[in-house]
């Protein structure tokens, strides 16, 4: 899967990402600064890294959504490319309106840095068809706004059609809000558009795609996305 | 001529507005304890050129409707020097 990862004034775990994707399946990952006004022919995933994107200024994610290079993101997108948002990128798939929802500062009103347990909840996505659904995975967290908000209506029209694909539980896999870091919504911790090739997550499945990084969970994300675009997958109406 | 605007952000009804909360909670700590509540937003001041204050809001209109507000979560207001 050729793989672009689009790098903002403030990013700071690009290099992170490019390393797990190019370790974990080998393919050709591009960087692509902001500035940029289109992708390298032929990319398959967009990826939005974690960092403080103009410092968080304003709204967390709110400058780097209106960046040149979204436009090229949502066209991609509209042409049903995957577009995968980690973290900051995230917040900037929510500011740019490609994912619903907002995320707010924690719950604890301070920056939360530390390995989380997540329950599975969709595999059939592109980002978790390797994944057993109801699987508990170890991916850490890294953030001062990352509480997921959307409001009651919307949020029941998410969950109805299983746009959580990723809810914060026990390493036991049970749910409540003592595992609940940041205060999200129903624990919410990811969620992918209806269409399906949007996902975004505030955990870092790459800094869990090693061992000497204290686990290999985020393999087997990287993993089903090549294993979706290997498939020939590019499309809408994937749920 | 150049108009100073000022733009009030605030997060809407409803929106959990921890910010608000703790604050609250550190004023009542300290003896305030005729507060009820409080909000915690945004003052965002801007320069325009405009021929006329109603041009000067309709332009920081725009603005915040580009980039300065997020409707999912926030409301703002607006007032124009002169207006």
């Amino acid at each position: 899967m050729k793989t672009a990862v689009v790098i903002f004034p403030g990013s700071n775990c690009d290099q992170d990402v490019i390393h797990a994707v190019r370790d974990t399946v080998g393919c050709e990952v591009n960087a692509v600064w902001h500035r940029e006004e289109q992708l390298p022919e032929g990319t398959g995933l967009v990826i939005l890294p974690g960092g403080f994107s103009y410092g968080d200024y304003l709204r967390s994610g709110a400058m780097a959504a209106r960046s040149p290079i979204m436009g090229a993101v949502k066209e991609h997108a509209g042409q049903g490319g995957l577009v995968l948002g980690i973290c900051n990128g995230f917040q900037i798939l929510t500011e740019s309106s490609l994912l619903p929802g907002v995320l707010l500062p924690n719950k604890t009103l301070s920056f939360i840095c530390r390995p989380c347990f997540l329950s599975v909840e969709n595999t059939d996505t592109p980002f978790t068809g390797l994944f057993e659904k109801g699987q508990v995975v170890q991916f850490p967290i890294a953030h001062g706004d990352g509480l997921f908000f959307l409001p009651a209506d919307e949020l029941n029209d998410l969950e109805n059609r299983g746009g959580a694909v990723f809810r914060y539980v026990s390493p036991g896999g049970v749910g409540g809000d003592e595992w609940n870091p940041n205060g999200s919504v129903n624990s919410i911790a990811g969620i992918v558009n209806p269409q399906g090739n949007i996902l975004g997550l505030m955990p870092h499945p790459e800094r869990a795609s090693e061992a000497i990084l204290g686990g290999e969970d985020g393999r087997l994300f990287w993993r089903s996305v090549a294993s979706f675009l290997e498939k020939g997958g590019r499309r809408h109406g994937l749920l | 001529m150049l108009r100073h605007v000022h733009v009030f952000v605030q997060l809407k009804d409803g929106v959990l507005d921890i910010q608000g909360k703790a604050v609250a909670n550190s004023l009542v700590s300290l003896g305030h304890d005729s507060l009820g509540s409080a909000k915690v937003g945004k003052y965002i001041q801007l320069w325009i050129e405009a021929d006329s204050a109603a041009g000067a809001r309709k332009e920081a209109e725009k603005m915040c409707d580009d980039l300065l507000v997020n409707p999912i979560i926030e409301q703002y207001s607006i007032e124009v020097e002169g207006e």
